[in-house]
């Protein structure tokens, strides 16, 4: 395969000509009906390249990042509809960093609107908002956006090559365009002559191609359905290329060690490790040390084997400590209070209830331990990474090292998971430290798994404070308060420098918005001023907030005397159908009114995120005095589902991934100290533990809604609601198997 | 000290001290980096290949210490010529973002050498030691029996 750096580098700089041995077409409108309140540079429309085409054959050069998510497949999928392919002829490969490839859709997602409620005028609004994302170079995976964002520019670089291969042929052939179709990669004339995309394309290149209209979905053949995956065939035999499997000449293998304390370093005492044999060199980074040496074990054994003395932490040192002061801050000014119907302080006639919760600090743990490969030539450098967000590792990169940004070049990797980590430079940088220490020479830098599980961007813990009122089976007041350090703000700071003063959507997500009809319902967002590296987790606000406020609408259920599942559905019916089927679906699927056995539990929960509607019943059996998982049903309503096997994939992975942190996961601080080290003592689900799935996608949203996040809330608070209806205790505080004796 | 092993049926040299991990000898020695890096403590299965066809965690045992001939995930099948396990993992779409999925392979091959008919609880017994972060257990199980099936009619 060509090497993308190569193509991709110069394509940016001549648009859509052809270039190296290969084509690239340009779309030649970026969105074509909000109106633009922003004007786009230069040329801007038409510097989007997507499709690369040389004599082996077509490639879909994608804009966003394979974490296991499914999105290759799906953005290859987008083109490959309109353009007519061959499906087993497409090849698709990672852009390299691009202002081309900027994600609108994320920015959108910063709107104070709440995402269920989008009206047309919301919608386009979110999305000609979203174009500041390009001028942001934001081309970063995350927010469940992927889809969103590309959902009409893939689709519309599909069409536009599509239409220039016409008109190459048409002129080849002496035909009218108009009498040409398309087909398997190939223009076909009324003569039945069929002329090869590949043979077209150096002629189609030069071509100016019209902008056509989208299909409509009624003529959609690959799309709409469930397509093998483009990366299937690769990680099933091992030959699926990660970016700590990259080899190159001569290349050498090293590590970090930084503090886990997270500060600097006092000093440190190498004489050890330098004695090993096989360790070339162990390199002083100012906060840390880095080792390289003849193998990657090797260098995990060195680094260990360095004496160091590290700074304190800046933050209080235990998670007791931490969690006070994040308790403290829910009476703190809130930051803000973006919902707020009626008057939750007037006195409100009825049952009051309320309840404190609270979550622990989680790591992300993805499969593939942070690595990154750097080599250093002379002034210029490139860069091997599994990451999220290419500009900015880029230009993270070369900061670091004193190297321009066009002299760094970035090859995103496949990605042995992600869940928001990969968002993060950290990783990337240590590797271009450590590459400066021995220049000419390739250096793979591994984290040990616990270096990893040690310096993550934790998804912070969190507290809240609810107060409900409910009569004849009805709420009529819920007020809420959330308290946790907010992630939108330290990593603004981080990746941009400043952050924003005004109110965090992000931090309420998944309580201020969700589609009920409540006659007086306030969420206040509370920011807790600790440092402590946090990040964007699977989720993000949603992972706790789903929680807090789903399981506080059953305990209002319960204090109203009504059916849990029926009490959601009403609140929605109203306020969002679309969300009222979901619940009412999962309730059939489950034959939720059935009466279950006294050994077995259920639970609801539901949580619009992302755009998507999704409800989860949880069934719990309890055998032995030990509770086990044993069915999930899940119902969700995404809009457009693109590919749904992809979608039900993602809907399992998620709800695997939240009942997982729900269940077991936490990450406790001692001495200002992460106390977890390995998946010993930082497990989660697996085979024997991992309950049997049951998954309907519905379609009935107006709008594409996200697949990658959403079905990780409501696992959390059905699992919880389903061990209360099991077990008549209420669990208020994460991880559950503080409470109760889980098979895990 | 170099140390010939038997790799894939062929014959390999490995130019590390023979104290360094089989996995970490595989992956920086040879370049054989389909065996993946988990955990490095025997709690994941990332880098699970067999010696003498039994599956065991390569990140556990040290060079000097392989006591048979090894396969590893590129020695089951390639691309073009998928092993009838890889065609189940293939076939039934179970990789998400696939880092796991080279020790769980190995690890279910394991099984299906000595129990063409699991059973649910065969197959919780033979695979809980191996992670996926991703969650791909419900089609894992699938794919199992998809292999099984297969091998049995071949
Ligand atoms: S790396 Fe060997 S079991 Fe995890
Ligand atoms: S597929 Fe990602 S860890 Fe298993």
């Amino acid at each position: 395969m060509a090497s993308l750096g190569k193509i991709a580098r110069r394509s940016f700089l001549i648009g859509s000509t052809a270039i190296v041995g290969g084509v690239a077409f340009g779309v030649y409108q970026v969105n074509k009906d909000a109106p633009n309140p922003l004007t786009p540079g230069e040329g801007e429309a038409t510097l989007n390249p997507f499709i690369m085409i040389n004599v082996d054959g077509i490639t879909i050069i994608t804009p966003r990042a394979e974490m296991g998510q499914g999105v290759h497949t799906t953005l290859a999928a987008l083109v490959a509809e309109e353009m007519d392919l061959n499906w087993d002829d497409v090849r698709v490969m990672h852009g390299p960093p691009a202002q081309a490839y900027y994600n609108g859709a994320l920015l959108g997602l910063a709107l104070p609107f709440r995402h269920y409620a989008d009206t047309n005028l919301k919608h386009g609004l979110r999305q000609s908002v979203g174009k500041v994302g390009k001028l942001l170079s934001l081309q970063v995976t995350g927010g469940s956006t992927s889809m969103k964002d590309a959902y009409e520019r893939m689709r519309h670089a599909g069409a536009s090559a599509r239409e220039a291969m016409k008109l190459a042929a048409a002129d080849q052939l002496s035909v009218a365009v108009a009498d040409l179709r398309t087909e398997n990669g190939m223009v076909i004339a009324p003569d039945g002559t069929e002329l090869s995309y590949i043979s077209l394309a150096q002629a189609a290149a030069s071509v100016d191609a019209p902008n056509v209209d989208l299909r409509p979905k009624s003529e959609w053949k690959l799309l709409g359905t469930s397509l093998p995956r483009k990366d299937m065939v690769g990680k099933s035999t091992g030959t699926a290329e990660y970016a700590i499997d990259v080899v190159l000449p001569g290349m050498k293998f090293g590590t970090v060690r930084m503090n886990p304390k997270r500060a600097g370093m006092v000093s440190f005492d190498a004489t050890a490790a330098e004695g090993m044999d096989g360790v070339e060199a162990i390199v002083d980074l100012g906060d840390g040390i880095g080792v390289i040496a003849s193998n990657t074990w090797l260098a995990f054994q060195a680094a260990e084997a360095v004496d160091i003395v590290w700074q304190d932490a800046s933050y209080p040192a235990t998670s007791d400590a931490l969690m006070a002061e994040i308790k403290a801050s829910l009476s703190s000014e809130p930051n803000s209070t973006v919902r707020d119907d009626g008057d939750v302080t007037q006195a409100v006639d009825g049952t009051e209830i309320t309840a404190e919760y609270d979550v622990p600090w989680l790591a992300h743990a993805t499969m593939e331990p942070m690595n990154a490969v750097a080599w250093q030539d002379g002034d210029t450098m490139q860069i091997w990474s599994g990451n999220q967000g290419p500009i900015l590792v880029r230009d993270k990169c070369a900061e670091a090292v004193g190297l321009t940004p066009e002299n760094v070049t970035i090859h995103t990797n496949l990605m042995g998971g992600g869940f928001g980590r990969r968002g993060e430079s950290d990783f990337s940088v240590h590797a271009a430290r450590l590459a400066t220490a021995m220049p000419g020479t390739p250096i793979k830098m591994t984290w040990s798994r616990e270096e990893d599980m040690r310096h993550d961007f934790y998804r912070p813990a969190a507290a809240a404070s609810f107060r409900g009122v409910v009569k004849d089976g009805k709420p009529l007041l819920l007020d809420g308060a959330i308290a946790a350090p907010s992630v939108t703000r330290q990593s603004s700071l981080r990746i941009a420098g400043s952050a924003s003063p005004g109110p965090d959507r992000g931090h309420v997500e998944a309580a201020y918005d969700q589609p009920f009809a409540i006659p007086n319902y306030r969420i206040s967002g509370h920011l807790t001023d600790i440092d402590v590296p946090i990040g964007f987790w699977r989720s993000v606000g949603s992972s706790f907030n789903g929680f807090f406020f789903d399981t506080f609408v059953d305990e209002m259920a319960h204090a109203a005397g009504a059916d849990p599942l029926n009490f959601r559905a009403d609140l929605a019916a109203n306020e969002h159908p679309v969300s009222e089927t979901v619940i009412r679906t999962v309730g059939e699927m489950s034959q939720w009114e059935k009466q279950s056995a006294a050994n077995v539990g259920r639970g609801i929960g539901f949580s619009h995120t992302f755009g998507s509607a999704v409800a989860q019943v949880v069934e719990v059996v309890e055998e032995d005095g030990q509770i086990r998982l044993s069915k999930v049903w899940i119902c969700c309503d995404v809009g457009t589902a693109l590919d749904p096997a992809i979608v039900k994939a993602q809907m399992v992975s998620g709800a695997i991934y939240g009942m997982s942190a729900a269940m077991m996961g936490e990450v406790s601080f001692a001495d200002g100290a992460v106390e977890q080290y390995n998946f010993p003592d930082y497990d989660a689900l697996r085979m024997h533990s991992t309950p049997e799935f049951e998954v309907v996608v519905l379609e009935n949203g107006p709008h594409l809604g996200g697949v990658g996040e959403p079905g990780t809330p409501p696992s959390m608070p059905a699992l919880g609601n389903a061990l209360f209806d099991l077990t008549g205790t209420r669990a208020r505080s994460l991880p559950f198997i503080k409470t109760f004796d889980l098979l895990v | 000290m170099p140390t010939t092993l038997t790799i894939n049926g062929e014959a390999k040299t490995i130019d590390l001290p023979d104290n360094v991990p089989l996995l970490w000898a595989l992956r920086d020695g040879l370049g054989l980096t389909g065996t993946k890096f988990g955990c490095g403590v025997a709690a994941c299965g990332a880098c699970t290949v067999h010696i003498d066809g039994q599956a065991v965690r390569s990140c556990q045992i040290g060079l000097a210490d392989v006591w048979g001939s090894v396969t590893t995930i590129e020695g089951l099948g390639s691309p073009d010529l998928p092993a009838t396990i890889q065609q189940a993992w293939i076939d039934n779409q179970v990789a998400q973002c696939g880092y796991c999925q080279s020790g769980q392979i190995m690890q279910a091959a394991d099984l299906l050498s000595v129990n063409l008919s699991p059973t649910d609880q065969d197959i919780d017994d033979a695979m809980q030691g191996n992670l996926c972060r991703c969650g791909t257990y419900p089609r894992i199980r699938a794919a199992i029996k998809d292999a099984a099936a297969k091998l049995k009619d071949a």
